[in-house]
Parts: C-alpha cells; structure tokens; sequence
C-alpha cells in the first residue's frame, strides 16, 4: 500500500504543465487533489513514472460567473465549490451534488476538474456536468479546445482527453429561469460510492415540460442519458412511472457483493422517478 | 531525494525525502508523530486525517513533498501545553474512545467543523462521522461528545 517509486515535479504554470505532459507522455500523470490518483498509486493500480503536481499552479482554481455560465477552474477544491455563492446560486444541481462527493475531509482536498477528469462512472460530478450539458476546456502544447460533457465521457476512467491535455476549467451552464433540477442517490453510507443515482434538469413553460434532461450514473460505463417521453406534458404519476420504466430500460447494469443486477434496475427507476418529480416540483 | 520545509504542530522541520513518501509516513516514521494513525490508506477510514493549512485532510491521499511550505496540525498539536481540548476532554466524559485508533483523525476533523461560526447540527456531526471508521463505540458517545464539545468553549 505504498506508492511506486515516482519522478515528481511541481507545476508552477499551465504552461509548465502542458510541457511536462508533453514530455511525459502515457507515462505522465496528474496530480490534482488526489483523492482519486493517490489511492491508486497506494494500490499500485497507477504507476505513473511521472506526477505532474498542477495544485500550485496559478489562477487555476477560481470560480467565476459569466455569459451564462459559470466557470470553474480545474483545482478549484471540491469544498470551495459547495460554499461559493455563484455556484449555489446560478448552478443548483452542483450545488446539490457536492455534499454527496466523498466525505468533508475528502472535499477539502479534492478539485472540481479532478472528478471530471477521472471520470469514475460513479462519480456525482460527471453525472451533474452531462445532465446539465455542460463542458470542459483542456488545454496541451497543442493548443486549448473546448470539449462537451456529452463527448468527454468516454467509459470507466477513460475520457476523450488526451495524455498530454490538462483539463484547465470546468463550465457549468446557469439555469435558466422555469428550470427544476434534482439528485437522487442511493449509497450504502453517505459519501460512498452510489450504488445508483439520477440526475434531472426540466425545463418547464406553460404548466408544460418544453425540455428534459435526465441522466443515470454508476448503473453504467458513464453517464447515461435516458430518452423520456415528457415534452409537451404536465409530470404527474403516470408520466413518473414512464420515466423510470426508461430508466431502468436504458441500463444493464452488472451487480456486484453489495447488489443484484436486478436490484440496480430496479432501484434505478425508482431514483430516476424522484428525480424527475422533485424536479417538476422545483421548477413549478 | 528531495527537501522539504513544513511547520508541523508550530515546529518549522526541513527533511530530505523520496517522492514518494506519503505524509502520513512522513509525520509517523520521519518525524516520529504517531498520533496519526494509518488504517486503510485509500482515504476511507478517516484514522489518518489532519489538518493541513486549517483543512482536515487525508494525510495518506498527500505525497510528503506536497507538504512544502504548508502548515501542519497532528493530534499532538492540538494541546502544545498537555491540557486536553474541551473535545478531547468531551471524549473522555462521553467514553467516545474505546481502542482508540479512530480517535486522532475524528479529534482533527472534528476541530475544523467546531470552529464553523454556529454550532453543529447533529446531522452535521453525524455526517462528518460517515467519513471516520470507529468499529468500538457504535458512535453515539462521539456524537455526544461532539456535540457537548460545541456547547461548551470554542476548541
């Protein structure tokens, strides 16, 4: 339980950085608030030849609100995301999903762009950037692009950045006035893994949903967005059922020690029924 | 090899060190701080938590050569004069120890959550709790003690 032997180098820049990955390679790894890398250099699972620490690097955690957006820079600790008033204010699923990151000690230390970037498939921040159709910006020697949650995901641990990217910032789209969202999670204690959550943005004009986002996290290989039927309707108890007959038709997840595939299926529309009803309730 | 300079418990140390040194092996072995005790080291049973520049925080999830120019509170830190905390001495009242090898990492996260401006919740306290491992008390006597701790003087 001990890490491997390691090159480490601090980054004082994004350009240092990008230049170290550069260098580095697939055998270069970044060091952000290493609540997920650490654990897997203790376990040797990761055994980078190179740690590009980037927890130093300048103006790279600042949270800022602007053109409808708010942006969240990738070592932005996870704890100062939950407490900062653009944050609670314009982006209310993140708000709400923090909390059930980890634990308080876990949240001081571990950044923003370091769970997007890790991309667990139970994970509470990828599940809240795809339903929220948001985006990353990463950033290499190559240049700076802009990459959307719905491509970014690509399968447990693996994202459709490259080995010499860093992900530099995090964009989280301000909901728009009539718009309701809800996080639903089922973990065997707080702060462990989610065992099944569901995330859900509705857009509702005229007593009506115009737009809906529902998306399934930790039942499948990334999140998973579910295509329910409700534009057009008002939500009530039969337009619930539908939405948690999809969900659990969209998934086929494996079961492990802790749960039965069937039981995940089945806890995964419930989850998803919830969140699409409370999400009705807050935009109404 | 690399050096390092961190003030632990308000003692500045400079220490030559590998890489890969995780803090937590830092503050035991190198510095001889076995206050921090070390269970899981994946960052689940909170045994190890200590506060880092006022943030509690796994010290087995910290490779020691982050710890440069940091400040670093260990459980022996948090009485320099022998005294007990109002917390610690809350633990003692409630029998919130048993074994007490979850005890430094709940007295550390503890701390930072008792300095909050308003008094903790107890499903705040309960909360915190789900980070920190304690297979003796049933935790009850901890909440208690938290709680007793917030009531009484600020830690």
């Amino acid at each position: 339980m001990k890490p491997a032997p390691l090159e480490y180098r601090r980054a004082e820049s994004v350009e240092e950085a990008v230049g170290l990955l550069a260098e580095g390679g697939h055998d270069a790894k970044v060091l952000a608030g290493g609540q997920s890398l650490v654990p897997m250099l203790n376990m040797r699972l990761a055994r980078p030849a190179l740690v590009v620490d980037v927890n130093r690097v300048a103006g790279l955690d600042g949270i800022v609100a602007e053109n409808g957006h708010v942006r969240v820079g990738a070592t932005c600790r996870q704890r100062a995301a939950e407490r900062s008033a653009p944050v609670r204010e314009r982006v209310p699923l993140l708000a709400a999903c923090l909390p059930f990151v980890g634990h308080a000690a876990t949240r001081n230390r571990g950044t923003v762009g370091g769970s997007i970037a890790h991309a667990d498939a139970a994970a509470e921040l990828p599940l809240a950037l795809v339903a929220l159709g948001g985006s990353v910006v990463a950033e290499s020697v190559r240049g700076r692009r802009e990459i959307a949650a719905d491509e970014l995901f690509v399968s447990h641990f693996t994202t459709a950045l490259a080995p010499d990217e860093l992900l530099v910032e995090t964009l989280w789209p301000a909901a728009r006035p009539g718009t309701g969202f809800a996080f639903e999670e089922l973990a065997l204690r707080h702060g462990d893994y989610a065992l099944a959550m569901a995330a859900c943005a509705l857009l509702v004009e005229g007593g009506a949903v115009a737009e809906a986002r529902l998306v399934l996290g930790a039942v499948a290989a990334r999140p998973t967005l579910v295509d329910v039927p409700l534009a057009g309707r008002a939500v009530d108890a039969e337009a619930v059922r539908e939405a948690a007959e999809a969900a659990r038709a969209a998934v086929s997840p494996s079961g492990h020690l802790h749960a039965s595939p069937e039981y995940l299926r089945h806890v995964t529309g419930v989850l998803a029924g919830r969140a699409v009803l409370r999400a009705w309730e807050e935009a109404a | 090899m690399t050096a390092i300079e961190v003030v632990v418990n308000g003692r500045r140390v400079r220490e030559e060190i590998e890489p890969r040194l995780l803090a937590s092996d830092f503050l035991r072995h190198t510095l001889g701080l076995t206050g921090t005790h070390v269970g899981c080291e994946h960052g689940v049973c909170g045994a190890c938590t200590v506060r880092l520049d006022g943030a509690a925080v796994r010290s087995c999830l910290l490779l020691a050569v982050q710890l440069d120019g940091a400040e670093v509170q260990t459980v022996e830190g948090l009485t320099p004069d022998g005294e007990l905390t109002p917390l610690q001495a809350a633990f003692r009242e409630t029998h919130a120890l048993q074994c007490g090898f979850c005890t430094p990492g709940i007295l550390m996260a503890a701390s930072e959550l008792l300095e909050a401006d308003a008094p903790p919740t107890r499903a705040e306290i309960t909360d915190l709790l789900s980070g920190h491992l304690c297979r003796c008390t049933g935790y009850e006597p901890i909440v208690e003690a938290i709680a007793r701790a917030a009531e009484t003087e600020p830690v």
